[in-house]
């Protein structure tokens, strides 16, 4: 059980936290909850060495036997990479956060609650093998993140980020659930694992393009992919630990780790590389374009974490392309997938120290607005050292990880050259450009992003608070990521063994048996003769003449309208669906009976014309039919004149007399077909509530426009073809049910047991009294509430309140 | 026999059919009341006849409630345009 136990175990202790944040005042809590990741970290660095090998350790627990539910746990080299990342920066995060936010005046226990809740979820996004696991662990994340981002709950813009980033992580979620279901029903498991290997049948199933597409919304918003992307900058309300923890290195790459995960099931197809190439592409544009607008630290941090992203989507759609291909083009494609896992790695430790950074400066000198800032570098020399590593990483230059890693995406957009399929050979050379333009812009946005903060004049008027040096504490966790940005770049080759290998080879299975079997080296230089290498040269160049002369062209960015803006559609989406809805409801509820039973008598004689027309149920049979009798036509011809009057007359006190004269034409009808019983009954209460009518009647108003008669009697086509059409067909639905009688009726039964069984000569009361007592038991029940009702409604006014008319009663 | 109660039968109905008219036209009120008393009578003689027509002597029950109810309702209806209500109340309590 210790694997899936190790899943839970920050949540349970999360149910620890508020007990001791309110019982340990004087102790930060997150030094209590930094037990959780630490332990963690250390358990799944003991698997590194099996993993290396190419071992895979798996646990199942049932959760839903009967449905084939189950939370498995597995452990391959991508999974565990994706767990050293979530516990190694958890604990990094927390030992932040216990500097960062202050015990008094935060309320410690719901972060850390929120945190440690999230931690468990992401874990289980990471480690499920289950497709349903996957999906709880994974909404899991979404409802921490909502609360996380929402943990200033007295601020509006932190209530909206939570509001968006919910909507649209839940969106995606749920068509993620869709694609996973379909999936299910595809390859008849929910296991990852099984559903791989039979990834060939599933390719060719109908559904398959569905499932894809799906799937492929719920890692791109969760990933903050074009369009999708809208909600991490205004995620950014959030505390900086938990966008440092959150929106950079773990929750935005569940995504990630999903169109990894999935490679080797949809790679097969060619929408999937389509997709998540163009995708990843644009998204890396699109995000490196904007952050150069940014002016808040967190913001331009924001944007770059969506253009990193997109650069990873983008390695791992050229990566799945070494499943379209034959040979050494094998090699040359899954290298693709080997620089994505490296970036990922890369980009978690850079953009966590980078936030951490933001934080800092933010805490030090109470803004994060580029604006203000400037000249802290003397003021803060160790966060300068750490900004500058981080930033320098991001844009790519070498002595820093950032900088293997770019090469070998330049590399792997090169080598779409080599494809020739799905006319990629015509488009291909769209990638490495863009890609080329967005490494400028992420050059020009990680300059301007250090520089403009520690560089340049010091303001100290337009700062909120005198800046100074952030507590030794604050930095560790910073300093720690920026010391491993510069080790990776000098053992790379060591990290590629441990952790990437590994990986590649849990997302290549097909190409690779074991991580030893992938043969990729890093190397910081390639040799004059790599094209890399030039288009490095090219972005320096380029993207120093473009950061130099920022100010003249960034006035571009003002000049866009803001209404097409992502954001702006956005707002247009929610406004509409909520007026929409607002309108859609005014238009048909208005509140009128009357137009309430419009709608009900429309669908009843759509609903019954439509099922006679489909299943062609009409039938007119003139068999069983008795002969018709003088009686009959005349006190037809009375029912139908006494209901014309009812509807003709002008007067109501007409309508209550012609009401009672087709009550008792109906006793007659009673007599004539020989019920007796049925007759008395009618009569009598037929009397009885023609006396109440009367009684009512008293109280209406006197002027009233049935008595004006001008308005209510005029002739009305709806009603008049609505009432026209119920009639219709209740009588088309009576003459087809009298003309098929399936099956012969039981009362023979009852006219022969009678008196033999019951002991009594009168049919019908013996059958309300004895064979079917129970209905009469409940008509009684019936009739003592309508009369309890009754009295109840007369004696009992509490609901009369002063002011409203009180209906006299002379 | 069975001729004549046809007969009998066609002319109560025809009569029943004239006060019916009554109901309809009525200038007033109380000429749709004496309609709906008549229509009551005619009923009762209709049953009657029906009785001996289908030989049975269940419905001679229906007769008398017929009968009571009739006037009952005439009754009712009379000191409803008479007084404006049915039931009088006490007004003290």
């Amino acid at each position: 059980m210790s694997m899936i136990f190790a899943i839970f175990l920050p949540i349970i202790l999360a149910i620890f936290i508020p007990l001791l944040y309110k019982k340990a005042k004087r102790i930060h809590t997150g030094w209590f909850v930094l037990i959780a990741p630490l332990i963690l970290v250390v358990l799944y660095a003991l698997y590194i060495p099996s993993v290396m090998d190419g071992k895979t350790f798996s646990e199942e627990m049932p959760w839903i036997p009967s449905l084939d539910i189950s939370l498995v746990s597995y452990i391959d080299g991508l999974s565990l990479l994706f767990s050293l990342l979530i516990t190694g920066i958890g604990s990094l995060v927390v030992l932040y956060s216990i500097f960062y936010l202050d015990k008094d005046k935060e309320n410690l226990g719901n972060f850390y609650v929120y945190l440690l809740m999230f931690m468990t979820a992401m874990l289980g996004v990471v480690q499920s093998d289950h497709l349903i696991g996957l999906y709880f662990f994974w909404e899991l994340t979404s409802i921490s993140s909502f609360l996380l981002i929402g943990y200033w709950y007295t601020r509006d813009r932190s209530r909206f980020g939570a509001l968006k980033s919910m909507m649209i992580t839940v969106f995606g979620g749920l068509m993620m659930l869709g694609g996973f279901l379909l999936l299910g029903i595809m390859g008849e498991t929910f296991s990852i694992r099984e559903l791989i290997s039979q990834a060939a049948t599933i390719a060719e199933h109908d559904l398959f393009v569905w499932a894809l597409v799906l799937i492929l919304l719920g890692a791109f918003t969760k990933s903050a992919q074009f369009p999708f992307y809208v909600w991490l900058p205004d995620a950014m309300e959030a505390p900086t630990p938990v966008s440092a923890y959150l929106h950079s290195a773990t929750m935005v790459k569940a995504g990630l780790y999903l169109v990894a995960r999935l490679t080797p099931i949809f790679a097969l197809s060619e929408v999937w590389v389509w997709l998540v190439t163009g995708v990843g592409i644009l998204t890396l544009f699109w995000g490196s374009f904007f952050a150069v607008k940014q002016t808040d630290l967190k913001a331009i941090l924001a944007f770059s974490t969506v253009s990193q992203l997109g650069l990873i989507m983008s390695l791992l759609g050229i990566g799945s392309i070494a499943y379209h291909v034959t040979g050494d083009l094998v090699t040359t494609y899954t290298f693709a997938t080997f620089a994505a896992i490296f970036h990922l790695l890369n980009h978690a430790t850079f953009k966590g120290s980078l936030f951490m950074i933001a934080g800092i400066v933010d805490h030090e000198t109470g803004t994060r607005d580029i604006r203000k800032l400037g000249g802290l570098m003397s003021l803060m020399p160790i966060s300068f050292t750490i900004a500058m590593i981080g930033s320098l990483s991001m844009a790519g230059i070498p002595l820093f990880n950032g900088f293997l890693s770019k090469e070998m995406f330049l590399d792997a957009t090169l080598s779409l050259q080599h494809v020739g399929l799905y006319s990629m050979d015509t488009w291909w050379i769209l990638i490495p450009i863009v890609a080329w333009v967005a490494s400028v812009f992420t050059f020009v946005y990680s300059l301007y992003f250090v520089l403009h903060t520690f560089r340049g004049k010091h303001t100290p008027e337009l700062l909120p608070k005198k800046a100074h040096e952030a507590p030794i504490g604050m930095l560790i966790s910073p300093g720690i990521l920026a010391t491993l940005v510069i080790v990776i770049f000098f053992i790379p080759n060591f990290v590629g063994n441990t952790f990437i290998k590994p990986a590649v080879a849990a997302i290549q299975p097909s190409v690779y048996a074991l991580p030893s079997d992938v043969g990729f080296k890093i190397k910081a230089w390639h040799g004059f003769d790599s094209p890399a290498l030039y288009m490095t040269l090219g972005i320096f160049l380029v993207g120093y003449l473009l950061y130099k002369t920022l100010p003249k062209w960034s006035v571009a960015y003002s000049k866009m309208p803001a209404k097409v803006t992502l954001n702006g559609i956005y707002d247009w989406l929610m406004m509409l669906s909520e007026s929409g809805a607002k309108q859609v409801s005014s238009l048909y509820m208005k509140g009128s009976i009357r137009s309430y039973l419009i709608y009900i008598f429309g669908a009843i004689i759509i609903l019954l014309a439509s099922t006679l027309w489909i299943k062609e149920a009409f039938v007119i049979s003139f068999d069983n039919l008795a002969p018709i009798k003088f009686f009959e036509v005349l006190l037809s011809l009375l029912i139908i004149i006494g209901t014309l009057t009812i509807l003709i007359t002008k007067s109501r006190l007409t309508a209550i007399i012609a009401l009672g004269a087709v009550g008792y034409t109906v006793a007659l009808f009673f007599i004539i077909f020989k019920a007796p019983d049925l007759a008395l009954t009618q009569l009598v209460i037929e009397t009885v509530s023609v006396a109440l009518f009367l009684g009512a009647f008293y109280h209406l108003p006197k002027l009233n426009k049935h008595e004006k008669g001008k308005e209510d009697r005029k002739f009305r086509l709806t009603n008049f073809l609505i009432a026209l059409g119920v009639g219709v067909m209740v009588s088309l639905i009576a003459i087809s049910a009298h003309s098929q009688k399936l099956v012969p009726s039981i009362s023979e039964y009852y006219k022969k047991t009678v008196y033999s069984e019951a002991g009594g000569g009168n049919i019908v009361n013996v059958i309300l009294v004895d064979y079917r007592g129970f209905d009469t038991l409940f008509e009684i029940g019936v009739l003592t509430i309508a009369s309890l009702g009754i009295i109840g409604m007369i004696t009992l006014r509490l609901a009369k309140k002063k002011g409203e008319n009180k209906v006299e009663n002379k | 026999m069975i001729t004549f109660l046809w007969v009998i039968v066609v002319l109560i109905s025809a009569a029943l059919l004239g006060f019916i008219y009554r109901l309809v036209k009525g200038p007033t009120t109380p000429d749709r009341v004496i309609a709906l008393d008549a229509i009551g009578v005619g009923l009762i003689s209709l049953i009657g006849l029906i009785s001996i027509l289908f030989d049975t002597p269940f419905f001679l029950e229906v007769i008398l409630l017929l009968a009571v109810l009739s006037f009952i309702g005439t009754i009712a209806f009379s000191k409803f345009t008479e007084k404006g209500e049915i039931i009088q109340r006490d007004r003290n309590s």
